[in-house]
C-alpha cells in the first residue's frame, strides 16, 4: 500500500514513515502543505496521512484542493487539537478519520488499513465470511459451520465491523466509534468485555479461534487455517 | 508662566469634549433661541397694541376738536387748543400758518411744518420749556384747514418708548439669566459625569496595574452609571472566576503531572540502569509507553475541563436522543457491570431530547457509570442489592440524569469537595484514578447550564447531572393550515 504521510515535524513525519514502511507499506513524506498537495496529486497514494497544521499550506485547506480536484483519496487527519469540534470541522473538510495527537503508532497503522480498505469495492459486500464463519448483512444472520448463532443487535454490528476489517487489527477506539458512535475516551476495559462475549457465543464450537487479541493494539478477526 | 496653566487648559478641554457638555450646550442654544422669540413676540405685539391705542385716543381728540371748528370756525378751534394745550397731559397740538409760523401751540416741532403732506406721521418735538437735547417723537395726525392753515394734533410718544426700552432690558436680563444658568447647568452637570467617569477610569487603571480585587465604585443611586458599572463588576467577577481556575489548572498541572513524569523518568533510569537482559529493558520500555498514556489521559482531561469551565459550546450543540445516548451508555456498560456483580439497571423516560454536544454529555454519563463501577458494592448478605440505576427523566421541568450505586456513598460534609479538580478521598486513594471524573463531569453541567448534585441512595451515592430542557415544540401544538 502507497502512503503519504504530510507532516512539518522531521522527527515525527520520519518516525511515522518509518514505522508505516516496517509494517510492509510504502510511505512517502511531505513537509509542507504546498509539497503535500504536489505530491497527492501527481503520486497515486492509496491513504494520505496529514497534519492539520503545515507550514505554506494549511492541511484542512490542502484536504479541501485535493476534494474540489475531484479527488477522493481517503486522508487521515493527524491534530494536536483535541478539541470536540475540531473533529467535525476536520471531517467537514472531506477528511475520512481523524486521530488525536500524541498516538500509539498502532492505532495510527489500524486506522491507515482501515481508510485503504473502505475504498475496496469488496468492503460493501452483503455477505462477510472469515473461515466457516458466515455473516449475512441482508438477513442479518450469523452462522459458524452452517450453524446460526443468535446475537444481539450490537453484537451483530460489533462482528460486522470487525469482519469487514478481517485480516486486519481493529484498535478499541476504532470500535468505540464505529460501532457505538462514541468519541470519548473510556477509563476502563469496557470494550473488552463484549468483544469477549462475542468471543463466547462465535467460538462456542470446536473450530479453531477466529477472534485473537492483539497484544498492545487491539482486536483481529482471521481464519488462521488460511 | 507657571504649570497651573496649561493643566487649567487640560482640564478646561477635558469638559469641554465631553458629550454630557456638548449635549448641555445644545439644549442651552435651543433655550437661547425659545427666549429670544418669545420676548420679540411679546415686544412686537405690546407695540402693535400700544399704536392701535394712541391713535384711539388722538381720533376721539380730533374729532372733540373737529366739533369745535365746526361750531365756531379757527377761532373757536384755537380757542379750545390754547385751553387744551395748558391743562397737563401729553397731547400736542400746534396750528400753523402758510409761512410755517406757529400760531398757537404747546410744542415746537424739530421739522420744518410746511413739509408734512396729510396723514399720520410720526416726528421729533420738544415741550417749550426744553432744550434741542431732549429726544422725543410724537405720533401725529396733519389736516390741511382752508386758508392753508396745518393743523398737528397727536401724543407723544415717551410711554411707548419707556416701555421698549423695558422690553429691550428685560431680554438682555433674560438672555444673560438663560446663559448664566444655563452655563453654570452644563458645566455641573458636566462636572458630574466626569467624575463618575474619572471614578470609573481610575479604578479600571488601578484594576490593569494588576490590583485585581479592585472593583468599579457604585453610589446606589441605581441611576444608568450605577448600572453600567454593576455590570462591569460582573464582567470583573466572572473574569476574576476563570483566571482563578486557570491558574489552579496551571498549579494543578504542575502538581500532578510532575509526579507521573517522575515516575516514567525513574522508571526509564531504572531500566536503562539495571535492564540485564533484553526483556528487562522492553518491560521497561513498556512501562513507560503505559505512564506516558496516563499522563496523555491525565492532560486531556484537564484541558477538557479548563475548555468546559471557560469555553462556550454553540458551535457544537446538536439535538441529542437522550434514550438513544443513555441506552446505548447502559448497553456498552451492561457487561462489565454484570461481571462486577452489580447488575445495571437503567430508567429511561422515552422522548426526551436535549440541545448539547453530545460528545461531552456521552462523556459525563460514561465517567458516572464507571464511578459507580469503581465505588459501587455488590449485594451482600445484609439485603443490599448492588444494582447500579442510570435513570433519565423530566422533573420540574428541567432534565435530570442520575447513576446510583450501593456503595458507601460520601458523606455530605465532602461532597462539595469531591467536585474539586484531583480531590480524591482516604478510602478511594486505593483505587485507580486520578480524582479528575466528577470535576469533568461538573465541568459538563456548567458548560450545558445545568448543575451537579450528589444525593444520599441510602445506601449508596447518586449523583444527578440537572440540565435545563429545551423549549418543547411539539409538532401536534402547532395548528394546521
Amino acid at each position: 500500500m502507497k502512503i503519504l504521510v504530510v507532516e512539518d515535524d522531521v522527527e515525527a513525519g520520519r518516525y511515522l514513515a518509518r514505522a508505516l514502511t516496517e509494517a510492509g507499506h510504502v510511505a512517502d513524506h511531505a513537509v509542507d502543505g504546498e509539497q503535500g498537495l504536489e505530491m497527492a496529486l501527481s503520486g497515486s497514494y492509496d491513504v494520505l496521512v496529514i497534519d492539520r497544521m503545515l507550514p505554506k499550506r494549511d492541511g484542512l485547506s490542502l484536504i479541501m484542493a485535493l476534494r474540489a480536484e475531484k479527488r477522493t483519496t481517503p486522508v487521515l487527519i493527524l491534530s494536536a487539537l483535541g478539541q470536540v469540534d475540531d473533529r467535525v470541522l476536520g471531517l467537514r473538510a472531506g477528511g475520512d478519520d481523524y486521530l488525536t495527537k500524541p498516538y500509539a503508532f498502532t492505532e495510527c497503522l489500524a486506522r491507515v488499513e482501515a481508510l485503504a480498505r473502505r475504498q475496496n469495492p469488496q468492503s460493501a459486500q452483503l455477505t462477510y465470511r472469515v473461515g466457516d464463519l458466515e455473516l449475512d448483512r441482508l438477513a442479518h444472520r450469523v452462522t459458524r459451520s452452517g450453524e446460526e448463532i443468535l446475537l444481539q443487535p450490537r453484537e451483530f454490528r460489533l462482528l460486522e465491523y470487525l469482519m469487514r476489517h478481517a485480516g486486519q487489527v481493529v484498535t478499541r477506539t476504532m470500535l468505540l466509534e464505529n460501532v457505538w458512535d462514541y468519541h470519548f475516551d473510556p477509563q476502563t476495559n469496557v470494550i473488552d468485555v463484549h468483544i469477549s462475549r462475542l468471543r463466547g457465543k462465535i467460538e462456542r464450537g470446536q473450530g479453531p479461534a477466529l477472534l485473537h487479541t492483539v497484544r498492545g493494539a487491539g482486536y483481529m478477526i482471521r481464519d488462521n487455517e488460511r | 508662566m507657571s504649570a497651573e496653566r496649561p493643566g487649567m487648559r487640560q482640564a478646561a478641554g477635558r469638559i469641554f469634549r465631553t458629550s454630557a457638555f456638548r449635549l448641555s450646550a445644545v439644549y442651552l442654544l435651543i433655550f437661547v433661541f425659545f427666549a429670544v422669540f418669545v420676548l420679540g413676540y411679546l415686544a412686537w405685539n405690546t407695540r402693535r397694541l400700544l399704536d392701535a391705542q394712541i391713535t384711539e385716543t388722538i381720533e376721539t381728540e380730533i374729532n372733540g376738536l373737529a366739533e369745535q371748528y365746526r361750531l365756531g370756525g379757527v377761532r373757536q378751534l384755537i380757542m379750545t387748543m390754547e385751553r387744551r394745550g395748558r391743562q397737563s397731559g401729553s397731547f400736542l397740538y400746534l396750528l400753523v400758518d402758510p409761512r410755517g409760523d406757529s400760531i398757537t401751540g404747546n410744542a415746537i416741532l424739530r421739522v420744518p411744518a410746511l413739509d408734512q403732506k396729510p396723514g399720520w406721521v410720526e416726528l421729533p418735538f420738544n415741550w417749550p420749556d426744553e432744550t434741542e437735547e431732549v429726544h422725543r417723537l410724537a405720533k401725529l395726525r396733519v389736516f390741511v384747514l382752508p386758508g392753508n392753515l396745518r393743523l398737528f394734533v397727536g401724543r407723544d410718544l415717551e410711554e411707548r418708548a419707556r416701555l421698549e426700552e423695558a422690553i429691550r432690558r428685560a431680554r438682555g436680563w433674560s438672555l444673560l439669566m438663560v446663559l448664566l444658568l444655563g452655563g453654570f447647568g452644563a458645566w455641573f452637570v458636566t462636572r458630574r459625569v466626569l467624575s463618575r467617569v474619572d471614578g470609573i477610569a481610575g479604578a479600571t487603571a488601578r484594576i490593569m496595574d494588576g490590583n485585581l480585587a479592585e472593583r468599579l465604585p457604585v453610589t446606589n443611586t441605581d441611576d444608568e452609571f450605577d448600572r453600567l458599572a454593576i455590570h462591569l463588576n460582573q464582567m470583573l467577577d466572572r473574569m476574576g472566576e476563570l483566571m482563578a481556575g486557570l491558574r489552579e489548572l496551571s498549579d494543578n498541572v504542575a502538581h500532578d503531572l510532575r509526579t507521573p513524569l517522575t515516575r516514567l523518568r525513574n522508571g526509564a533510569e531504572e531500566s536503562l540502569r539495571c535492564a540485564q537482559s533484553l526483556e528487562e529493558s522492553r518491560h521497561g520500555l513498556e512501562r513507560a509507553i503505559e505512564e506516558s498514556d496516563q499522563l496523555i489521559r491525565i492532560f486531556d482531561a484537564l484541558l477538557m475541563i479548563a475548555r468546559a469551565e471557560t469555553g462556550n459550546l454553540s458551535t457544537s450543540l446538536q439535538d441529542v436522543a437522550l434514550d438513544e445516548l443513555a441506552g446505548g451508555i447502559a448497553e456498552l456498560y451492561e457487561p462489565l457491570a454484570e461481571e462486577a456483580g452489580m447488575p445495571l439497571r437503567s430508567d429511561i423516560e422515552p422522548g426526551l431530547k436535549l440541545r448539547a454536544n453530545r460528545a461531552l454529555i456521552g462523556q459525563a454519563l460514561s465517567n458516572l457509570v464507571e464511578n459507580a463501577l469503581k465505588y459501587g458494592s455488590p449485594p451482600d448478605e445484609s439485603g443490599r442489592t448492588g444494582e447500579i440505576e442510570l435513570r433519565v427523566r423530566r422533573k420540574d421541568g428541567q432534565i435530570e440524569l442520575s447513576v446510583a450505586d450501593r456503595g458507601p456513598g460520601i458523606p455530605e460534609e465532602e461532597r462539595e469537595r469531591v467536585l474539586e479538580r484531583f480531590v480524591r478521598l482516604d478510602r478511594s486513594r486505593a483505587k485507580p484514578g486520578f480524582g479528575l471524573g466528577l470535576s469533568l463531569v461538573n465541568a459538563v453541567a456548567r458548560l450545558h447550564g445545568g448543575t451537579l448534585r450528589l444525593e444520599d441512595n441510602s445506601p449508596g451515592l447518586r449523583v444527578v447531572l440537572v440540565l435545563p430542557a429545551p423549549v418543547v415544540n411539539d409538532p401536534e401544538i402547532v395548528p394546521s393550515p
